[in-house]
């Protein structure tokens, strides 16, 4: 019997490229001719452009061009809107999206001004320096409330205000439910979020083929079709003659998906010109304002109670900084204000955001896109309630959980995927109860009031989430046998460390009766599969894994189909599995998956009318909505409380996602979310002067956590299936980052009796310095 | 600007390279694209993430902050290396797989390079030593934990 590896801890089938430094990455393509761009970047947030002269640059040895916005003639056009507002009533959106070069004026430090092309990368930087260039600089908006007053320096002169985007959407009546609360709580809250800081940085690299009037090219994004679609269209080709390719990608984590960069517009354009293949290559300082990032909220948000600590409902007014430009539409302010509501039954809400324009670098979403600000602002809001109320802090979430027999539950509000906020199944209860069983909530306090007499100060966190995950459209996959008896698995998405090529091995490896590692799968490659959307919003897995799930079955049963006519027998009478056909019984009579791959393409002979020649599988699929994952948190840190150190002495994540594809994958990817959870809550900071200026944009400023904050995670999993796709899957992909933030906050609160002391963590990030100033008056 | 040339021997995973260079070209660069040793990975080019971290004489060096002509003479090892000539894995190659020691796998191989000098000192390391030796290489996918893990697996089997 052939081993069953869906559910199992299976190793993955990528990583012998990986360990041996034979995987391909951007920076590894190399081509015959290549030329490297560098770019003029602007290093002032908001200026009127007087002057860019580039005469001195084109003289210098081994440069081949130089061009700013006016060379490029009709190709100079804002970037598309990739996500349009959704359905809700009464939206304001003022459309204004990046370009490819600066022109008239720059919005954002970093935004490209010039791209330079040589013969070495060296070469081009060289010439940077040669550019003659005038800048008339503006007042820079940078203060997300500021910008909204009157006489503030205007991004977008033409628009009149600084406002990219209003959205109201409500839920019952929360006036009316504040009227008749026992208890209400008010605060003001600020999340910011940092970058996602891949270790490799984006790239790009364009080869136009002027013979076979063909573009390739090679892109670290997350998203090669739609890559491939837009970047058809602005140059005047067709789809066809376009392939772009996500080779091994460094870590995407939602910044890679950003459409288009002016980076990914712009080569492609001057390989044409050129007929030469161009490489560029981000550098880690252009990639703290060349890439996009996520940023602040401020929220003004309340909660009515009842007196023994149920949700009456809650009212949120928020700014959200988008950035210079808009082009992501309000997905991050959209999840925010959707995932706010988390676990809890909310009967009435009320929450209105306005999307702010800045000079500030471009806001798309990074791991959690948005849903961590509104997390955030909940379980904050339930700690003072259950402060103020006299209520356990697990307690008051536990009274306000949607009961399990309450799904599939309605939110009444409209998604990011444009659906109604459904949660489509779920079972809340056990997984508090094993997070609080795991830390050992019940005997904490014992421990604490132990290790406080030792001079030890302990603090305790939970905090419960949702994540709508595995949203539509739809993906697709081609599985197809190879006359050498190895399965092949195409799908449009690309990969960047997610384990794709192992998970969709084991949906195929089960169908088809093969091994897993007799499972080639290719990813993010147009040539190799046509459509699809790309790898974001936790849905790699749960959409594209069951469309490699439904085309699988149909190769298998044409397997069957094909062996059954070879053999004069039943399909019932055959077994698929070691990577042959037998008869059930008698196994020395058997037809291998490749023999049957070639009886599928006959070379001579007749063929049944309607027939399709290779025993293969092109299938799609496309799910109502998002299936919505949950999880809670749970933490025992020490702090020192004169230097405000801080070690994780205990971190608990219970999840559930559905049906487990890979146990060890999923396990991995919370550990990586959590890290940069961690990273969020206390050490990540973009620090910005108020001309917009990036004080700490290198890797020794801005700090990634290391090996020494990330704490050993202990993992608990409850399976509540998805009823919208067949697996029952749901996404995991950015669980372990959602709730780090509120779980930071309670569990210093409580290690350094700040409650007691009147001091109230309102803000995410938090760090050892900013501690020191929001206690330094308080009674010790 | 002078062009400013210098011929340099080298020797990567004991092949011996003669290469004329600029002087101001970063070793890294000279691996990866003299060379076409692209295993070893850039990722800040400032010396903080160690993705391209090599081996110089046997002591572990980021390659982003060396020049190549400063490699002269000098014995280099790179990720290409690190498996057997039959590519059967290193120890810590092979626990990195089995525990899920990489994800997107770009920083793996300065992960590799700083840990198997580590694990050539220290046989017997506590979690703590391994934590603190791998403090120097940034991740951004694992959290670090299965690296932990499959560093200490690692150990243990080349303890024998």
């Amino acid at each position: 019997m052939s081993t069953r590896t869906f559910g199992e801890p299976i190793k993955r089938n990528e990583d012998r490229r990986l360990l041996t430094g034979q995987a391909l990455f951007i920076d590894d393509v190399e081509l015959p001719g290549m030329l490297h761009a560098a770019f003029l970047r602007s290093q002032v947030a908001h200026a009127r452009i007087r002057k860019i002269d580039v005469s001195q640059a084109l003289r210098r040895p081994g440069v081949v061009a130089a061009y700013v916005a006016d060379d490029l003639g009709d190709y100079w056009k804002p970037g598309p809107l990739l996500v349009p507002p959704p359905p809700i009533a009464g939206i304001v959106f003022n459309q204004r999206t990046q370009v490819p070069l600066a022109k008239g004026k720059v919005r954002h430090v970093g935004e490209p001004l010039v791209i330079v092309i040589a013969e070495s990368r060296y070469i081009a930087e060289d010439a940077l320096d040669d550019i003659d260039i005038e800048l008339e600089q503006l007042p820079a908006v940078v203060d997300l409330e500021q910008g909204l007053k009157a006489g503030s320096a205007l991004v977008h002169e033409d628009l009149g205000s600084n406002v990219s985007a209003h959205v109201r959407q409500t839920k019952g009546n929360y006036a009316t439910a504040a009227a008749k609360a026992d208890h209400i709580i008010k605060r003001r809250f600020r999340y910011e979020h940092g970058i996602s800081s891949p270790i490799e940085t984006r790239g790009v690299v364009a080869q136009w083929d002027g013979r076979a009037n063909q573009m390739t090219i090679w892109d670290t994004t997350q998203a090669p079709v739609f890559i491939r679609n837009g970047l058809a269209g602005m140059l005047g080709l067709s789809e066809r003659q376009v392939r772009v390719i996500a080779p091994f990608v460094g870590g995407g984590f939602g910044p890679k998906i950003m459409m288009f960069y002016p980076e990914e517009v712009l080569l492609p354009w001057v390989s044409m010109k050129l007929n030469r293949p161009i490489k560029w290559i981000e550098d880690r300082l252009e990639h703290f304002f060349a890439t996009t990032h996520e940023r602040g909220q401020i929220h003004d948000a309340e909660m009515a109670l009842t007196r023994d600590g149920r949700i009456l409902g809650v009212k949120d007014v928020f700014l959200h900084d988008g950035g210079a430009y808009d082009p992501y539409g309000l997905t991050v302010p959209i999840n925010s204000q959707c995932t706010l509501l988390g676990p809890y039954v909310v009967p009435n809400y009320d929450s209105t955001f306005t999307q702010v324009f800045t000079n500030l670098t471009l806001v798309t979403p990074y791991r959690g896109a948005g849903r961590q600000h509104g997390v955030f602002v909940m379980e904050r809001l339930l700690d003072f309630a259950a402060h103020e109320l006299n209520i356990d802090r697990a307690e008051i979430r536990r009274r306000n959980l949607i009961p399990a027999d309450a799904f599939p539950y309605k939110n009444e509000i409209i998604f990011q995927d444009f659906q109604p906020l459904e949660y489509d199944s779920g079972n809340y209860e056990p997984v508090l109860d094993m997070a609080l069983e795991a830390i050992g909530y019940k005997a904490f306090r014992e421990d604490q009031a132990a290790a406080r007499r030792h001079g030890r100060h302990l603090g305790i966190g939970v905090a419960c989430y949702v994540e709508g995950t595995g949203i539509g459209p739809y993906e697709g996959a081609k599985v197809q046998v190879q006359s050498n008896g190895k399965v092949s698995i195409a799908t449009g998405i690309g990969t960047q460390g997610q384990g794709h090529f192992t998970v969709f091995a084991q949906i195929a490896a089960d169908q088809l009766g093969v091994a897993v590692t007799d499972v080639d799968v290719v990813t993010g490659d147009t040539d190799q599969f046509y459509w699809g959307a790309g790898t974001f919003a936790s849905r790699g897995a749960v959409v594209a894994g069951n469309a490699v799930n439904e085309a699988s079955k149909v190769v298998r049963k044409k397997a069957l189909k094909l062996a059954s006519d070879l053999f004069e027998c039943a399909e019932e009478d055959l077994v698929l599995e070691d990577g042959k056909v037998s008869i059930v019984g008698i196994p020395e009579k058997f037809v291998s998956l490749g023999d049957l791959a070639g009886r599928a393409n006959p070379m001579r002979g007749a063929v049944q009318p309607g027939t399709e020649p290779g025993l293969e599988s092109t299938q799609y699929f496309g799910p109502p909505m998002g299936a919505t994952a949950n999880g809670v948190h749970a933490m025992i840190v020490e702090m020192d409380p004169r230097t405000f150190d801080l070690k994780i002495l205990r971190y608990v994540v219970v999840h559930d996602c559905g049906t487990v594809i890979n146990p060890m994958i999923l396990a991995g990817q919370i550990h990586g979310g959590v890290a940069q959870g961690i990273g969020n809550a206390f050490y990540e900071k973009l620090v910005f002067d108020d001309q917009g200026q990036l004080l700490n944009a290198s890797l020794a400023d801005y700090l990634l956590p290391t090996a020494l904050e990330v704490p050993r995670v202990e993992l608990g999993h409850t399976v509540t299936k998805s009823p919208l796709n067949p697996m029952g899957i749901k996404g995991a992909g950015e669980a372990g980052a959602i709730p780090v933030g509120p779980l930071f906050a309670q569990a210093i609160e409580d290690a350094l009796d700040l409650e007691r002391r009147g001091v109230e963590l309102l803000e995410i990030p938090l760090s050892p310095s900013r501690l020191f100033e929001l206690t330094r008056n308080a009674p010790r | 600007m002078d062009i400013d040339d210098h011929e340099i021997t080298v020797s990567v995973n004991g092949v011996r390279y003669q290469r004329r260079v600029e002087s101001r070209v970063l070793l890294s660069d000279f691996l990866r694209h003299d060379l076409g040793l692209a295993g070893t990975h850039v990722g800040c080019e400032h010396g903080v993430c160690g993705a391209c971290t090599i081996l110089l004489d046997g002591q572990p060096v980021r390659s982003c902050l060396m020049f190549a002509v400063q490699a002269e003479k000098h014995e280099i090892s790179t990720v290409e290396g690190v498996a057997g000539k039959d590519g059967e894995y290193h120890p810590l190659q092979q626990a990195m797989h089995d525990h899920h020691g990489l994800q997107c796998g770009y920083c793996t191989p300065g992960i590799l390079m700083t840990m198997t000098a580590f694990l050539e000192e220290n046989r017997s390391p506590s979690e703590e030593e391994v934590r603190e030796a791998l403090s120097g290489n940034l991740c951004r996918c694992t959290g670090y934990q299965n690296i932990v893990d499959a560093v200490m697996a690692a150990a243990k089997r080349m303890r024998g």
